[in-house]
């Protein structure tokens, strides 16, 4: 006789019971209060673009918004504004800054993991983080009064040897190498290196290392490891802390004000005197300032939030993707 | 098959009650502002069977979305004694005993059908909430976390201050729960330091001490050997005999020689195929199950043949 | 006789090892054989003179050019050595191994080079007169003065936008790992957002709002309230990590002894996590108390000291360096490098005492995570 289990499957199918889920009052306190405070971020973004836009509106209208976003000036006395240049600029300062940190930044984050020796390797990582804190006036004073000598040398090669590219020429012989975009570019680059450095540093770190030894053991070499298994998994993760950085770099003031000779217009000769960011606009600008022109700074600043917003967005949006696709 | 939405987690309201309303069991006292004192210490016996209670489940089925883990499961768990819940892994054996102590609805996903009965009252029910539920049925897990910010001794109490209850004589009561844990003689000179400076076995120890102090009438134990080495094993197991006098046991256990040991009543859980859900093959007294079982599935898998 | 005093009888001692009388040395293999020495030898040789030849012949004079040239030579002859007397393969990662090598050893120089420059210029000007007066009254080209005001402005700034921060930020972080209700995902996209803010716009912000709706004066309060904007997604985002090391099996434990919600996440969850929260605390203090854009523009600096935030402007520590170097003056530029110095010691003081706040809530949680 065929023994019957004790739970049988019946033809009608059972349906899951709704549960009484009442909340004790101290959760729903708790709840709500978390709730709170989660919701002041929400105000603080909104609440920036809704207000910088409210106080951008008499400027914009003296000025004009098409303008102000596709002319070179500011003059206070007229009422003319336009911040094309500075737009430029900024992204010019912020895409050499970008250039010259990434190899660095990804070379030192190898170098950490891989190839320093193990005794240095927390040393080095904890400076890494400590310099990502460092106050950013700290490389502007240091960009200026150190590095500026040696970078104008570069500056001086670059041209010598590279005029091919359009970018590394002057428009005239004798120009100055001082104060260029290219030099503050390249501090702002040092500025963003520990930050790039100490995100793809953590990111490439938790690659288990199972899967770089099997690399190895395939008769792979330590760069044919680093080429197939490192980056390929930490891809996400390096290419959000880069546009990290890119953001820092758009939004980064201090620096910026600090080494470069300002002017409004957009200079494409990177190694020439001359240039500036918005962000070193208001900086400069705003301590003279007053009424229209605080508001015209305002519109400016509503443009450089819109930026690195969609800068933002898109890292998001990028390192989601390559993190589905790993 | 008709589909349905699982309820978001503590957001939707409940729909009205409308079946018969059991006799209010004296707990529910606990949700009233007044929190309630337990029963000083001495006034309990050791050897009295007062405090244990009758747990019994009937066509219990729980999901996880839409994937059917488990498929009316009854269980009948008598007091005083101590149920295992054997089977292969993956069974579904784990889910049933989280679904036991309203574990289950934690995950979003979840949902659950049947009725689960804690001395004849629906756990389901809006009788009881889940916080009282959770106190009257304890809950030791397969790998022991003592609280790392706290001492040992104030391991054992937390449950009090977590449920919202207090106690007339604490010092006395983390000697009680630790003394029944089998952990007294071992920490009694150190209840002020940290529980992680304790050894696996004896922070095990510690976290059934932990919850022998909110006073469950059931202990749900889930493999709670299973990282241990055998000699806490068999200390753990020797605690459990103690104890099954006046707390009702469920353990699951992937150890069959220790289902043997330890329990009075067995179930033997089954999952057929792949997308199958588990099910319970045959319950009843252990060495019948072991010496005897009806089911050939049962047989083939107390004598070793797979699992 | 139970079964472990049964095993304790029979247990068998092992022998003693035998000692040899030439005892073994261990033996670690090495990374550069010599025949990768030699080559790296000539490569460097080739890359020195090489690069002196062209400089010569090209009539280049300034020594940036030489040391790049002579680096470009040294790494070509890496790869084309190694690859003629080994694989493409091991040209290869030469190459790389010599790049990664130089690349991070020269970043490395750079950054200390700041650090130790900072420190050289600022040294000169740093006394206890230094830390202890303003600038009140002391003109441009005298003598003394100091940078008390701004120790002042960065002290009370830092507390108020800490006291505002922190608690928001900390409970931002419960609602999104412990809550995890309905706006989980907006307030993520939010945090990140805030997190690529420019300072100098978060100043604008709390200036539009603060200043020029509501008609306060800028004060040290608005600065606070610009620098915990700063501070808010730094501190969520940390925390939330801090968060998510905490094993699940301390929550469920709560649960299970009949806790609600609340009462695990503030008896057990939050304080297992409080050193990692600390933490998280102090790196977001470290990274805000250096700001100087958003100060620029809600407190406009001051050189005198003033000891209230609420009323009139107040100067901060990166403000007061940032004021005096636009001073084309020896005296403020001076000033202006010890008050960095000051700055760099403070944040480096906060790193260090993250750190070792960190370390020693691992060790207690039981192992390092």
């Amino acid at each position: 006789m065929t023994p019957e289990t004790i739970s049988r499957p019946d033809a009608d199918d059972q349906q899951p019971r709704a549960i009484a889920r009442t909340l004790t009052t101290g959760d729903k306190v708790f709840r709500s209060l978390c709730a709170c405070a989660a919701m002041v971020s929400l105000f603080v973004i909104g609440g920036t673009a809704i207000f910088l836009g409210v106080k951008a509106v008499p400027a914009l209208q003296e000025a004009g918004i098409q303008d102000f976003l596709t002319t070179s000036v500011w003059n206070p006395t007229v009422g003319d504004y336009g911040v094309l240049g500075l737009l430029i600029g900024t992204i010019i300062i912020a895409t050499v800054a970008l250039v010259v940190a990434v190899p660095l930044a990804l070379g030192l984050a190898l170098f950490i993991n891989e190839y320093a020796p193990a005794s240095v390797r927390r040393t080095l990582t904890s400076s890494v983080d400590l310099l990502a804190a460092m106050p950013s006036i700290i490389f502007g004073m240091w960009g200026l009064y150190a590095l500026q000598d040696h970078l104008v040398g570069i500056a001086t090669w670059l041209n010598a040897h590279l005029s091919a590219l359009p970018f590394f020429r002057l428009t005239e012989p004798d120009a100055l190498l001082v104060k260029s975009s290219f030099i503050t570019g390249c501090v702002v680059a040092l500025m963003i290196v520990p930050i790039i450095t100490s995100v793809s540093r953590d990111v490439m770190a938790q690659c288990p290392r199972t899967q770089c030894e099997a690399a190895l053991a395939l008769g792979g070499s330590r760069w044919g490891m680093i080429r197939e298994v490192l980056l390929p998994f930490g891809k996400g993760g390096i290419t959000g802390a880069v546009l990290l950085g890119f953001g820092r770099a758009l939004g980064e003031t201090i620096a910026i004000t600090l080494v470069i000779a300002f002017v409004v217009e957009a200079n494409p000769n990177i190694l020439e005197s001359g240039g500036g960011s918005i962000a070193s606009l208001i900086a400069i600008k705003f301590p003279e300032a007053q009424e229209i022109e605080i508001s015209a700074l305002i519109a400016a600043g509503l443009a450089l939030f819109a930026m690195t917003l969609l800068v933002n967005l898109a890292a998001r949006a990028i390192v989601r993707r390559t993190q589905i696709a790993a | 098959m008709t589909t349905f939405e699982p309820e978001p987690l503590f957001d939707a309201a409940p729909p009205p009650y409308t079946g018969p309303v059991p006799a209010v069991p004296t707990y529910a006292s606990v949700a009233t502002p007044d929190a309630p004192t337990v029963p000083a210490v001495s006034a309990v016996p050791a050897t009295a069977n007062t405090t244990s209670s009758r747990l019994d489940a009937t066509d219990v089925t729980c999901w996880f979305g839409k994937r059917k883990v488990l498929e009316r499961c009854s269980l009948a768990m008598e007091p005083g004694k101590v149920t295992a819940l054997i089977g292969p892994s993956g069974c579904g054996k784990s889910t049933f005993l989280r679904a036991l102590n309203r574990m289950h609805e934690l995950v979003p996903s979840a949902a659950i059908a049947g009725e689960i009965a804690l001395d004849g009252v629906d756990i389901y029910s809006e009788a009881m909430s889940p916080t009282e539920v959770r106190s009257r049925i304890g809950m030791v897990f397969q790998k022991p976390n003592p609280f790392p910010a706290m001492s040992i001794a104030d391991n054992v109490l937390s449950g009090l201050s977590l449920s919202g209850m207090s106690h007339e004589d604490p010092d006395a009561l983390v000697e009680q729960c630790l003394r029944r844990a089998g952990l007294w003689d071992e920490v009694a000179d150190r209840l002020h330091e940290g529980g992680m400076s304790l050894s696996g076995g004896q922070q095990q120890r510690l976290c059934i001490a932990r919850s022998l102090a909110v006073h469950p009438d059931v202990l749900l134990m889930d493999e709670p050997c299973s990282a241990l080495d055998p000699i806490s094993t068999r200390v753990i197991e020797r605690t459990i005999r103690e104890l099954c006098e006046d707390i009702t046991i469920v353990i699951v256990t992937h150890n069959m020689q220790q289902a043997q040991r330890v329990s009075d009543n067995c179930a033997f859980f089954l999952v057929e195929s792949l997308r199958e859900p588990g099910r319970i093959v045959e319950q009843g007294p252990t060495d019948r199950i072991f010496t005897n079982p009806s089911d050939p599935r049962t047989y083939d898998y107390v004598t070793g043949q797979f699992g | 006789m139970t079964l472990l005093d049964e095993r304790a009888e029979h247990d068998v001692h092992p022998a003693e090892p035998a000692v040899d009388s030439d005892e073994q040395a261990p033996v670690r293999p090495r990374l550069l054989g010599r025949r990768d020495r030699i080559e790296l030898a000539v490569a460097a040789a080739a890359g020195l003179t090489g690069s002196g030849a062209m400089c010569l012949v090209f009539d280049w004079s300034h020594p940036l050019t030489y040391a790049i040239w002579a680096l470009i030579i040294f790494l070509l002859s890496t790869y084309l050595l190694a690859r003629d007397s080994q694989s493409p393969v091991v040209a290869s990662d030469r190459l790389v191994t010599t790049l990664v090598w130089t690349s991070g050893v020269a970043t490395v120089l750079v950054l200390v080079w700041m650090i130790v420059f900072v420190v050289a210029k600022g040294l000169p000007g740093l006394s206890l007169e230094f830390l202890t007066t303003d600038m009140a009254s002391v003109g441009p080209l005298d003598d003394g003065g100091g940078v008390l005001h701004a120790i002042v402005g960065t002290v009370q700034q830092m507390l108020i936008a800490s006291a505002i921060s922190i608690p928001i930020a900390i409970l931002t972080a419960v609602y999104l790992h412990e809550v995890r209700g309905r706006m989980t995902g907006l307030v993520r996209f939010v945090i990140d957002a805030m997190s690529g803010l420019p300072s100098i716009i978060a100043g604008l912000f709390i200036y539009t709002i603060w200043v020029l709706q509501a008609g306060n004066q800028p004060s040290g309060m608005a600065a606070g309230l610009a620098l915990a904007i700063l501070m808010i997604p730094t501190v969520a985002r940390t925390a939330e990590e801090m968060l998510k090391t905490i094993d699940d099996g301390l929550r469920e434990s709560a649960l299970a002894l009949g806790a609600p919600q609340w009462r695990s996440v503030m008896q057990v969850v939050l304080p297992t996590a409080r050193s990692g929260l600390i933490t998280a605390s102090i790196l977001g203090v470290a990274r805000a108390i250096g700001e100087t854009a958003p100060v620029l523009l809600t407190a406009f600096g001051s050189s005198s000291t003033n000891w209230s935030p609420v009323n009139g402007p107040q100067s901060d520590l990166p403000l007061f360096v940032y004021q005096l170097l636009r001073q084309p003056n020896e005296n403020q530029i001076q000033r202006a490098w010890t008050g960095a110095l000051v700055l760099v010691v403070l944040v480096l003081v906060l790193f260090v005492l993250a750190r070792i706040i960190g370390e020693r809530g691992a060790r207690a949680r039981g192992g390092s995570r």
